[in-house]
């Protein structure tokens, strides 16, 4: 199945958080990435018929989702906030999904499910008792009890250990695989390259990049990095740094050099041989602009 | 109605504290009427008093706010809704429940111990304990539904409520005549004058004009919920 975004914008009041996004999500697994408050809950909630696009659409094998409950038989979510009732057990919440789509054997559904994402064991235990880990993976399994062809997935792996990441991911990774339509968000970047064969990348609500994770990559490393350097003689680094190609641009201030390095992988070769043969120590290198966000406006620029 | 989040709606409501707010005000009710009955005044006039300035006037809304609200507005807060509005049935099925959950326990925690508190003070003399009890039945079924509606339009609900239920209906209500033809209660006390024969029981609104608006007023509730319910935007954190 596929999920269809035409145009679509949303804003609250004044304040535009997705604007203009069109894209399509086609089987397999599409990893939605941006950094926090980019949008990716509202485009999601969109998705799942949680929240109506200002304008634009979004349709499911071409119905619309918006005001239509029929969407949920093919629709499974497992959405950020807890949305668990503490009060009942692990087994209760997820055969109160099954019942709840009206499956012919809820008993034997809810028990697949549960077994899916390993959670057997602690059934029987109130939901409130679980750690952030168990809740996540109950959500799942209630969201999977109807074996439904679509998932979307809101930031999935938060809140799980190492462990628990791992076996969703090898979950997600083979249902994608066995031609489910998955959706999931997360704002860190080796999160989606490992479960995602395909990423959308949101920033302030724009779609920014589009593409197989290697092509993403690719552009989050090619662009130009910004770095501080401390060194023993700051001026003279300068100075032969400038004589390359690599380094596009140097400022010499009081706390240092910032370097503009147009090429990394040239950048990262061309200062430790021309710190050797100018016989300049270096104290510090450090990345100036590393944070996601700053990547993320890179590519944000880069498209408009 | 939907038998899975009928289910659920009672467990949240009966299972956890919620249940001793339900249980405290028919408890006080009770615990006047006996005491009432302990000092001798278990005549109509007083048992009329308590039924009209507690049982109906006070006790009633607040249990209609606590139920009506409590069924829907806790969920919408948390986010737990999502799981029941994630699945393929309609959003006024999902209200229409609700409403179901809420007009029940209103039967028995305000009409059966409004039945009982005037049971205690005068037996079935002149019908007042039946007449008030179905008043308060009737009237519960209409707070559930206008409390519902509440829950599902605003955040404030129990504020708003409470502004409604004390503000509106008590003093309005006792001030301004003409309001009073808008109270709930005043619907409710109508009901109770229909059955019982007591001429301490005087309505000032008529059964022709108050059976009608308790009709309308919980249908149009209840639908409008329904309709807010498939409307309603969840947004994450974000």
């Amino acid at each position: 199945m596929k999920i269809e975004l035409a145009q679509v914008s949303r804003w609250y009041g004044n304040v535009v958080a997705v604007n203009d996004v069109t894209m399509t999500i086609g089987p397999g697994v599409t990893g939605l990435l941006g950094p926090n408050g980019a949008g990716k809950s509202t485009l999601l909630h969109m998705m799942a018929g949680f929240l109506a696009p200002s304008n634009g659409t979004v349709t499911l094998d071409g119905t619309r989702v918006w005001k239509n409950h029929q969407v949920y038989r093919h629709i499974g979510l497992v959405p950020e906030r807890e949305g668990v009732y503490g009060f009942l057990t692990g087994w209760q919440f997820v055969l109160s999904a099954a019942r709840l789509h009206g499956l012919p054997d809820p008993v034997e559904a809810a028990r697949k499910a549960l077994a899916t994402v390993e959670m057997e064991e602690p059934k029987d235990r109130r939901v409130e008792t679980y750690s952030k880990g168990m809740r996540q993976r109950v959500k799942v399994a209630a969201a999977l009890v109807h074996d439904p062809p679509v998932l979307l997935l809101d930031e999935p792996f938060n809140g799980m250990d190492p462990r628990q990441r791992l076996h969703l991911m090898d979950l997600i990774r083979s249902m994608g695989a066995a031609g489910k339509t998955i959706l999931f968000s997360s704002h860190i970047l080796e999160e989606v390259e490992r479960v995602a064969q395909h990423i959308e990348v949101l920033v302030a609500g724009r779609h920014a990049a589009s593409g197989d994770f290697r092509e993403i990559r690719r552009l989050m490393t090619d662009r130009p990095h910004l770095f501080r350097i401390r060194s023993s003689d700051d001026r003279r680094l300068a100075a032969a740094l400038m004589l390359d190609d690599s380094a596009g641009g140097v400022s010499l201030g009081p706390d240092g050099l910032e370097v503009r390095a147009v090429e990394f992988r040239g950048f990262a070769r061309l200062l430790p041989r021309v710190a050797r043969t100018e016989g300049i120590s270096l104290h510090e290198v450090s990345p100036a602009d590393e944070d996601l966000e700053s990547v993320f406006s890179y590519l944000i620029n880069r498209s408009s | 109605m939907n038998t899975v989040v009928a289910g659920i709606t009672y467990r949240a409501l009966l299972g956890r504290r919620r249940i001793v707010l339900l249980l405290l005000l028919p408890m006080a009710l009770l615990g006047l009427a006996l005491l009432l009955r302990l000092m001798g005044s278990d005549d109509q006039r007083s048992t009329m008093l308590l039924m009209q300035n507690f049982a109906i006037g006070t006790m009633l809304p607040l249990l209609g706010l606590i139920a009506g609200t409590g069924v829907i507005a806790p969920e919408i807060d948390d986010g737990t809704i999502i799981h029941l509005m994630s699945k393929p049935i309609s959003r006024p099925v999902i209200a229409q429940t609700k409403f179901l959950v809420a007009a029940s326990l209103l039967a028995v925690f305000a009409a059966v111990p409004t039945y009982v508190a005037a049971w205690l003070l005068v037996g079935n003399e002149d019908a007042i304990a039946p007449g008030f009890a179905v008043g308060a039945l009737v009237a519960g079924i209409a707070y559930a539904a206008v409390f519902l509606l509440l829950g599902v339009v605003t955040r404030h609900a129990v504020t708003i409520g409470i502004v409604y239920a004390l503000v509106w209906e008590g003093l309005v209500g006792g001030f301004v005549p003409g309001a009073r033809k808008f109270s709930v209660q005043q619907w409710a006390q109508s009901i109770a004058d229909q059955i019982s024969t007591s001429p301490f029981l005087k309505a000032d609104v008529t059964l022709g004009f108050a059976v009608p608006a308790l009709v309308i007023v919980t249908v149009v509730a209840v639908l409008w919920a329904g309709q807010r319910l498939r409307v309603l935007s969840l947004t994450g954190d974000e």
